[in-house]
């Protein structure tokens, strides 16, 4: 029983990383309608950027307040700069122009920082908390910020104009166009958003998985089918499809298939929603018309 | 001379060139040039699926290592030759790329991307799998004995190969041109521009779409064999993601929904890498994204497009000059 709660809290904390890098896809699929595969390594990057400043002496809060503020910024200009002229194109284009952005943040983070394998500094203590067996400070640590970053989100997409706006830009951006909304700007916004909760989840899951280029492509898989068991329209459903993806996977590992064959669980689980219901738990069911 | 003519004597002194080129190079460069088909005819299966038809597929490096490893099975525990493996390879790929296609039906667009990206990620991990370990040898995975020259022949065992993999590559690409520039192609471009529209004009979608995946995937599955005979051998690790990132990076730098395509695309992953390598480790793949990036704004049509153009530039050019 002891073992069954450990699996499932440390489940939950993974669960929470992926939920954050799942709120991370959900939030450009709803505004542009594309799934970005290099946000796992654009995560990767802004947390390389991190461990240099930790290593050049700053804080940890500092460091991580400042990668999160500095992702945000490239996220933007990303948007602008080379996602903005195949807005349009054909899918082809925009998928390889992801697998482009993909290829040199992972060989560039390669080429500075080198492969080899380096340990990541957790800001929480070693001491797991109140004294209990079944979670790690760290593991409780990464689930409450990965709350608090819903929450502020919510907060903002809910209650400011900002986000008012953005909501609008995504939802009908003809419509918001003639509003008065600029709706270029909002989708680069949205972008800045999703490269700094990208940023967050890359600085939780480092001290676990431990920092090197490759570290984000089994995560960025589950964050998929977090994303899709959820519903890849929905933040909640998001969340709470990664909060289910991590348990899922610690459990099937532990008692089910072994370790060895833990990404092929993200592939069945990805799949199997993808074919038998499409629209996640909590997605809109979406009709063409002709 | 009609334009026709012209292309057929090109492409009769392009094969003869080809045909030349391993008694004219070292050893090492015909082992790469004959990579450089086995990656031609990868391309033309993938080109089949994504290009012409439309369905983006991130995951042929798994199809690629399926025929690899069906190959070298057959080779290590049933003593089959090279040779033979070849049509069962295929044969399987065709099956699996069918039932992948079956559940692809369903999914659009980023959805397939992802699904096929989720596929190809998880492939390392299938293969070393403990149950089938006896098979595949797990994690060491199993080494193959290059094959011999046969009838006596005076050439080294890579001449050899390279002029057997030739021989699949005509082959392959003659059924590729005359299933592309048919009825079937015709279809595949329909479905991939207007779905709804070709349903309308009494194209069966869900039977060509399967159907292109299946043969996408046997073009693969025959150049994975021939690329573990090529290579001597097979480990999972050699059919990581990358693999099949390469694979649409050959692609598009070669030309979509192009059959001369194939080969610009795959000259280009296999020689960009070795020159690239001297820089720098990670140097291949920034060149990648770089080139990727540049094309997909630059060039969308590929080396193939820039080279329909050009020609039909200086054509354009002489037929102004003639009366």
């Amino acid at each position: 029983m002891e073992a069954f709660l450990h699996q499932v809290f440390s489940g939950l904390a993974t669960g929470g990383i992926y939920a954050s890098l799942a709120l991370a896809l959900v939030m450009i699929y709803q505004s542009t309608n594309h799934i970005n595969f290099a946000q796992g390594e654009m995560a990767m990057f802004s947390t390389y950027l991190a461990w240099s400043m930790i290593n050049g002496g700053m804080p940890y809060w500092w460091a991580f307040l400042l990668t999160v503020l500095v992702s945000f910024v490239v996220g933007i200009v990303i948007e602008r700069i080379i996602i903005r002229p195949v807005e349009d194109a054909p899918l082809l284009s925009v998928v390889t122009v992801f697998v482009a952005l993909l290829v040199i943040f992972n060989s560039v983070a390669g080429w500075i920082f080198t492969y080899t394998i380096k340990t990541f500094p957790s800001p929480f203590p070693e001491q797991p908390p109140f004294g209990n067996r079944y979670i790690s400070s760290h593991e409780l640590g990464s689930i409450g910020i990965t709350l608090v970053v819903l929450v502020a989100l919510y907060l903002f997409f809910r209650f400011t104009p900002l986000g008012l706006a953005m909501r609008a830009a995504a939802q009908n951006p003809v419509s918001s166009r003639l509003a008065g909304i600029r709706v270029g700007w909002m989708l680069a916004l949205g972008w800045g958003l999703a490269a700094a909760v990208g940023a967050v989840a890359g600085l939780l899951i480092a001290p676990v998985v431990y920092l090197e280029p490759n570290m984000m492509s089994g995560v960025l898989l589950y964050a998929f089918a977090a994303a899709l068991v959820g519903g890849i329209d929905n933040p909640f459903g998001a969340v709470l499809g990664g909060f289910m993806v991590g348990v899922l996977e610690n459990l099937i590992g532990a008692y089910v298939i072994g370790t060895e064959l833990k990404l092929t669980v993200a592939l069945v689980l990805i799949v199997g929603v993808l074919l038998f219901k499409p629209s996640g738990m909590f997605g809109k069911v979406f009709v063409s018309r002709v | 001379m009609s334009p026709r003519a012209w292309k057929r004597i090109g492409l009769g002194l392009l094969l003869a060139g080809a045909v030349a080129l391993p008694f004219l190079v070292s050893n090492y460069r015909v082992f790469q040039f004959n990579m450089v088909l086995v990656y031609a005819i990868v391309l033309l299966g993938l080109n089949i699926l994504t290009g012409y038809n439309g369905q983006i597929s991130l995951g042929h490096g798994a199809f690629y290592a399926i025929g690899a490893y069906v190959a070298a099975i057959l080779m290590e525990h049933f003593g089959w030759p090279y040779w033979a493996t070849l049509p069962v390879a295929g044969l399987v790929c065709f099956v699996f790329g069918f039932l992948f296609g079956l559940p692809a039906l369903r999914l659009r667009g980023h959805y397939l991307a992802l699904a096929t990206f989720a596929l190809a990620v998880a492939m390392p991990q299938i293969l070393k799998y403990k149950h089938i370990e006896q098979w595949t040898g797990g994690v060491q995975g199993i080494v193959i004995l290059k094959p011999e020259p046969p009838f006596g022949l005076k050439i080294t065992p890579d001449q050899w190969l390279y002029l057997f993999t030739l021989a699949i590559l005509v082959l392959m690409f003659a059924i590729g041109w005359n299933l592309l520039r048919g009825r079937v192609g015709r279809a595949l471009v329909a479905i991939r521009d207007h779905p709804v529209a070709a349903e309308a004009m009494g194209v069966h979608g869900a039977l060509y779409k399967t159907l292109a995946f299946g043969v996408s995937a046997l073009f693969t599955g025959v150049a994975g064999a021939l690329g573990a005979v090529v290579v001597q051998f097979v480990a999972p690790d050699s059919f990581a993601a990358g693999l099949s990132i390469n694979f649409l990076i050959g692609i598009v730098i070669g030309g979509v929904a192009s059959i001369s395509g194939a080969v610009y695309g795959a000259l280009f992953i296999q020689f960009v890498p070795n020159f690239a390598d001297e820089i720098s480790k990670a140097a291949p793949w920034a060149i990648y994204g770089v080139f990727l990036l540049a094309f997909v704004y630059l060039m969308p049509g590929g080396v193939a497009g820039f080279v329909r153009l050009a020609w039909g530039r200086l054509a354009g050019a002489r037929g102004k000059t003639k009366p």
